[in-house]
């Protein structure tokens, strides 16, 4: 494979992705790791958009970076006791970092061709697409109209909304706090409760 | 193009670095944070391979699409679940959230 501009884009996004998602779960103050988040996701939408998805690329940027991580810091914001941490991670670690890289190296075994490379007959799956077809140029078109074609995607579609509203009254109701809660004697102090509800 | 298996490795990359996040991290929102990224590994996997294998057919991103639904309704839930313990108990430090444990 010579190295062409695409190669190039898509080895910077890829650095992007996975040097943000590191610092997301390796850095110290959580406010950073939501920033780092946001980064990660941009190079994600950066490869959305190599792999010729606009529109997931857009989406992408407007409901994980503009909402989901804004969320975040939302959350981040309201529990503040993100400087008083000593320690970020279990004292197990090694057995995580084990278990992930066991993964890591068993993916990459089967799903690239590492293995013929080596000789294990077998292992590969097939992925070494270099050509693929041409995307149609109206696959935006047809990914609206596929959502509310009854014969298509239409059901999976109103779920999803029901799925949205419910997490929104659930999440309402889970926040929302009335005045005389009878709970109210497993907080420790009741003065000490900042009033910030809303 | 770039071959399929390296988007595929990236995917696979991004996954365990979440999977890492979601074992070690003792911060409930950081332990969110990384379940973010896990359903993103998996939706690049399902853009490229929408890309590679059958462009014509929307599916794949149909797919992608309803996994930020649901990525959008369990940040919502899983914040807000985070919120109300952080209310009651003080802490979003997820060992110390162990009532139920006998």
């Amino acid at each position: 494979m010579e190295i062409t501009v695409e190669a190039i884009v898509f080895l910077v996004f890829s650095a992007i992705t996975l040097g943000g998602a590191l610092q997301v779960v390796l850095t110290r103050n959580l406010f950073h790791a939501a920033l780092y988040l946001m980064l990660s996701l941009f190079g994600v939408a950066g490869l959305f958009v190599l792999l010729t998805a606009p529109f997931l690329a857009g989406a992408q940027v407007v409901i994980y970076i503009g909402a989901i991580t804004i969320l975040i810091i939302f959350a981040i914001m309201l529990t503040p006791q993100v400087t008083r941490v000593l320690k970020v991670h279990h004292t197990q670690w090694p057995v995580a970092l084990a278990l992930a890289a066991l993964l890591f190296v068993g993916l990459v075994w089967t799903q690239t061709p590492l293995a013929d490379e080596l000789g294990a007959d077998g292992w590969s799956a097939d992925f070494t697409v270099e050509d693929p077809a041409d995307v149609p140029a109206d696959s935006l078109t047809d990914l609206g109209k596929s959502l509310v074609d009854p014969e298509r995607y239409m059901l999976p579609f109103e779920a999803a909304s029901l799925l949205l509203m419910a997490a929104l009254i659930g999440a309402v109701l889970l926040v929302n706090r009335p005045d005389d809660n009878p709970d109210a004697e497993a907080a420790p102090a009741a003065g000490a409760r900042p009033d910030q509800s809303g | 193009m770039v071959p399929l298996w390296m988007y595929l490795v990236v995917a696979a990359g991004l996954f365990c670095i979440g999977l890492f996040g979601v074992l070690t991290r003792r911060n409930a929102i950081a332990i969110l944070m990384s379940i973010e990224l896990m359903l993103n590994a998996v939706n690049i996997n399902l853009v490229a391979f929408w890309r590679y294998q059958t462009p014509d057919k929307i599916g794949g991103q149909v797919f992608a699409a309803f996994v930020f639904v649901v990525a959008a309704a369990e940040a919502v839930v899983g914040l807000a679940l985070i919120l109300a313990i952080y209310r009651r108990r003080r802490t979003v430090i997820a060992e110390d959230v162990d009532m139920l444990k006998w």
